[in-house]
């Protein structure tokens, strides 16, 4: 309603001035009352709102508001009668039938999805091209689809090797490679579905400085975050998306980061970390001189020399860039990262060898891995079923499984992370990408470790359930659960860590006291510009 | 939530009952194309027998693709143990029983002789199983080619215990295990029991349903459905009845059938199999022992291998050496056409037997039929590849 009389009292000024072509040219897509649903679940309902031409457009909303629905509606995953409404491109109406997809790219409609689509034995150019190889005559020319590759790494100024396996390459770097595949084409919208939920900062500013390069060859994109600080570096307006519903499309110079998150979640936040009443036990783990091989490439060291402990009801935050060995330390712990281990680990004063995950999850240590979809979930499997994986055990007997009480405490671990979903017998890959985080998280909560690791646990996760998430984090650590919490993001790591152990190059670079702590030092810390000594 | 429980059982359903419907279909148009022979109790009774063999290596072969394997030697495993079983009761043990018990009557000699035959071919199953199964999971030999190389194998040690010969006789007692009948009083109290096995398990889900304070179905609803449950039970027994009862290997194949579901559903074992299918990775990280889960799963299909080896020189009263020759492959079909995913993750024991009981059904019509062996061929070839061009397009509409 508010739209239309918007556009008509447009019309209305520019008959006046008798220039129809600006107005016509105005919004490059028009969303017209759009609604789609799922099994048991709107996901949209009458959504409505226009992206001006050239504009960065801003979309947030908390897990599972549809953003990753709607967009997938505009780059043809969800072909046109699977949902209701109109989609204006160009004020040309646009109906994606059959090899949807493909017709979305022609019109120059191009997606970064959330969860990354690479082929992981394949090399980066080959990624970046696949389904458009370059042929000579009905034959793929290699040098030909190489240079073209390179080119265009070249011209984003993206530092990724054309021929590496896109396997070898970091998560952050595989989604810049996505991001190359989809500026490959002819664009004229780009689609970004939560790009930077997995690279480091110095990635997000090159990432930011592509995106103003392309809004001056007058691309628009649509930009979808958790990180709401982002919105404010790059783009032009902000829809809020709230359980499927719109409510409100704001210029983002006219409003604040507090003013988003309200409208996300409906009610003010005061504060982004719930305060502890800390109370820090006596010693459960120690770690001397842990060192292990890199899997990867041989030779090469992953993690060195690495010695903390970690105490009862202590939360140890483990800061560092992307591809520092942060992750390649907590599964050396958890028995997971290759063979070449070296060094000592003692638990509650006992020397222990941890060689597979099975035997971490005996001695009470659990992991939230950094990659869900890999290490995390079945995700073709029921919710519930993935939060009892590592818990059966609780329910059942060599005979038979208590399916009624396993049932039982999933929906409460469920209800207290406040998953999103008509049930817990829906299939998990149906979740929104937050909302299956959270299935990873419940599940290790309901295994009350006495250690847990959590590798960036708050990764694609809205302002709301962060908050959720942090004061479970709270609570487990007053009950006497030791954490270790992996982040990316240095206020999270500041606002939650008693201690903070800081990590380069496979190193340990030092290890701060909460209070001495700051931004800058930990910044110094990871980037190994300066020793500890000299801070 | 609650009309969202409720669609998805009503969908699971939907899903079970398009294959049931695509047999009612099948058996329709047999019975009117053999001028209802196909209907006979005496035909239906065969059928089912002609299936029993099949099954067991089917309800095996769910497991293992479940878990993203797949197993090529069951084939040759089932023959290899069907020789043995021959050669145990024709050659070895007639001698060596009759000098350790002289005054045994013949007939004891005979039953006796059957136990041990058992026995041993159970253990060296087991044995195969054991074999293979740490092959795959620890060695980490992918299973298609371990198993194709044990198919390769257990069909040489076929032609090295037969001598390249039919081994006869086998005993009596061993054909009544194969080829026997309940007797018929017997039946109806299978029947009996069954139902009201039934009826105690739908109370007992209710008051578990009450007790962790899930809603539950009207009682009316839960009384229904199991009445329909035990109709279909008294109905089939009944039928069966007409001619000589229930033959003795469906009883073995339904006494599996159900163990292997409750192993599949009820169990932590079950629980994991699944879910290293669905993501191996994953369930390593949750702390699970996943080469051990399939390592028994092979231990579980080389077992059933050795049922379905003793159950086949029973029913053909002796060795040969082509004994299950292509099995796995109908195997295969069988969970294919269940609904079994061979990415692994989904599949179901009772999809898996009624993909067999159409595979067995369309063998069985043809035959009456008198087609031509090489039509029967073709058809088989074309229903696979339809069923599961039908399960994929159904997949891809759903989601
Ligand atoms: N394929 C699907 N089948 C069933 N439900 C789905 C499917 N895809 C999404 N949904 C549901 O639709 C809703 C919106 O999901 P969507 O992925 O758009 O959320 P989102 O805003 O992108 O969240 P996130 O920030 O967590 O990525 C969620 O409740 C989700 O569970
Ligand atoms: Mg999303």
């Amino acid at each position: 309603m508010v739209y239309s009389i918007f556009i008509s009292e447009n019309c209305k000024k520019s008959n006046l001035y008798g220039s129809n072509n600006i107005l016509k040219d105005e919004y490059i897509l028009r969303i017209e009352n759009v609604t789609k649903d799922f099994p048991g679940i709107r996901a949209l309902s009458n959504v409505s709102f226009k992206i001006k031409k050239g504009d960065i457009h801003g979309l947030c909303g908390e897990n599972g508001a549809g953003k990753s629905t709607l967009v997938k509606i505009l780059a043809g995953v969800y072909p046109h009668n699977t949902y209701e409404g109109k989609i204006y491109f160009n004020d040309e109406e646009i109906k994606f039938t059959r090899f949807s997809v493909r017709q979305a790219i022609e019109k120059g409609i191009a997606i970064v999805y959330q969860e990354l689509a690479l082929i992981p034995e394949m090399t980066v150019g080959e990624n970046i091209f696949l389904g458009r190889e370059p042929e000579h005559k009905g034959t793929i020319s290699w040098d030909r689809l190489f240079s073209d590759a390179k080119e265009i790494l070249k011209k984003y100024k993206l530092n990724i090797p054309f021929a590496a396996k896109v396997s070898a390459l970091s998560v952050g770097k595989q989604q810049m490679v996505e991001i190359a595949k989809a500026l490959s084409q002819e664009v004229k919208v780009l689609i970004l579905d939560e790009p930077t939920s997995a690279l480091t900062d110095a990635e997000i500013k090159s990432l930011m400085e592509i995106l103003k390069y392309l809004k001056h060859n007058g691309v628009t994109c649509i930009y979808i975050s958790h990180k709401l600080e982002e919105f404010f570096r790059i783009t032009d307006n902000i829809t809020v998306l709230r359980d499927g519903l719109v409510v409100n499309t704001v210029k983002t110079a006219d409003t604040t980061e507090e003013k988003v998150i309200a409208m996300m979640v409906g009610r003010e936040m005061k504060e982004r970390f719930p305060v502890r009443n800390r109370k820090i036990g006596e010693k459960i783990l120690e770690v001397k001189e842990l060192s292990t091989q890199d899997i990867l490439s041989q030779g090469k060291i992953a993690i060195k020399n690495i010695t903390f402990d970690l105490k009862k009801g202590e939360v140890l935050g483990i800061a560092g860039l992307m591809g520092s060995g942060r992750s390649e330390l907590v599964t050396t712990i958890f028995g997971e990262y290759g063979k070449h281990v070296t060094g000592e680990i003692f638990l509650e004063g006992r020397p222990i060898k941890i060689s597979s995950a099975r035997e971490a999850v005996n001695y009470g240590i659990g992991l939230v891995p950094e990659d869900r979809k890999k290490m995390g979930l079945v995700l073709m499997q029921a919710i519930y079923k993935n939060i009892s994986l590592p818990n059966i055990r609780k329910f059942s007997n060599a005979l038979s499984i208590d399916k009624h009480k396993e049932l039982n405490e999933c929906r409460k671990y469920a209800d207290s992370l406040n998953i999103k979903t008509p049930s817990l017998f829906a299939i998990t890959e149906s979740l929104s990408g937050g909302n299956q985080q959270k299935v990873v998280i419940a599940k290790w909560l309901m295994s009350t470790p006495k250690i847990l690791i959590l590798d960036d646990p708050t990764r694609g996760i809205d302002v709301g359930t962060k908050y959720e998430i942090y004061k479970l984090i709270n609570q487990l650590a007053e009950d006497g659960i030791a954490i270790i919490m992996i982040s990316s993001e240095l206020e999270e790591i500041l606002g939650m860590s008693d201690r903070i152990l800081v990590m380069h190059e496979g190193k340990c670079t030092g290890i701060l006291e909460q209070k001495e702590a700051t931004q800058e030092k930990v910044m110094a810390l990871a980037t190994g510009t300066k020793n500890y000594s000299e801070v | 939530m609650k009309t969202l429980d409720f669609t998805r059982k009503i969908k699971i359903d939907i899903k079970t009952y398009t294959l049931i419907i695509a047999l009612l279909f099948i058996w329709l148009l047999f019975g009117y194309l053999t001028g209802g022979i196909f209907f006979s109790s005496r035909n239906l009774s065969n059928l089912l027998r002609q299936m029993t063999i099949m099954s067991f290596l089917s309800i095996g072969m769910t497991l293992v693709i479940i878990t993203g394997n797949i197993d090529l030697s069951v084939g040759s495993l089932t023959g290899f143990i069907g020789i043995i079983a021959a050669y145990l009761q024709a050659v070895m043990l007639p001698e060596i029983l009759q000098g350790l018990f002289p005054n045994l009557s013949t007939g004891g000699l005979g039953i006796l002789s059957t136990i041990i035959t058992i026995i041993i071919c159970l253990l060296v199953a087991l044995l195969a199983g054991i074999c293979q199964g740490y092959i795959i999971a620890y060695l980490k030999v992918p299973a298609f080619i371990a198993t194709l190389g044990g198919m390769l194998i257990f069909r040489g040690a076929i032609l090295g215990v037969s001598g390249g010969r039919t081994i006869v006789p086998v005993e009596n007692s061993l054909r009544w295990v194969a080829q026997g009948y309940l007797p018929k009083n017997l039946g109806i109290l299978v029947a009996a029991i069954a139902i009201i096995v039934i009826f105690l398990m739908s109370l007992r889900s209710r008051s578990k349903k009450k007790q962790y304070g899930f809603e539950i179905k009207p009682f009316t609803y839960d009384f229904l459905v199991a009445s329909a449950y035990s109709v279909l039970v008294l109905g089939f027994v009944l039928i069966i009845n007409n001619y000589r009862g229930i033959p003795n290997p469906v009883i073995i194949m339904v006494v599996i059938a159900i163990l292997v579901t409750y192993l599949a559903n009820n169990t932590k074992f079950g629980r994991y199999v699944y879910a290293l299918g669905g993501n191996i990775e994953a369930t390593k990280f949750s702390g699970i022992n996943v080469q051990f889960v399939i390592f028994k799963v092979f231990i579980l299909i080389g077992l059933l291998s050795g049922v379905a080896g003793i159950v086949l020189t029973g029913y053909v009263a002796a060795g040969t050496i082509g004994g299950g020759m292509n099995y796995e492959l109908t195997a295969i079909a069988g969970c294919v056409i269940g609904g079994t995913s061979l990415m692994g993750g989904k599949g179901t024991i009772l999809g898996a037997l009624i993909g067999t009981l159409i595979m067995a059904s369309l063998e069985n019509g043809m035959s009456i039929m008198n087609m031509s062996v090489f039509w029967q061929y073709i058809v088989k070839g074309l229903v696979l590849i339809l069923a599961v061009y039908v399960d994929v397009t159904s997949k891809k509409s759903s989601s």
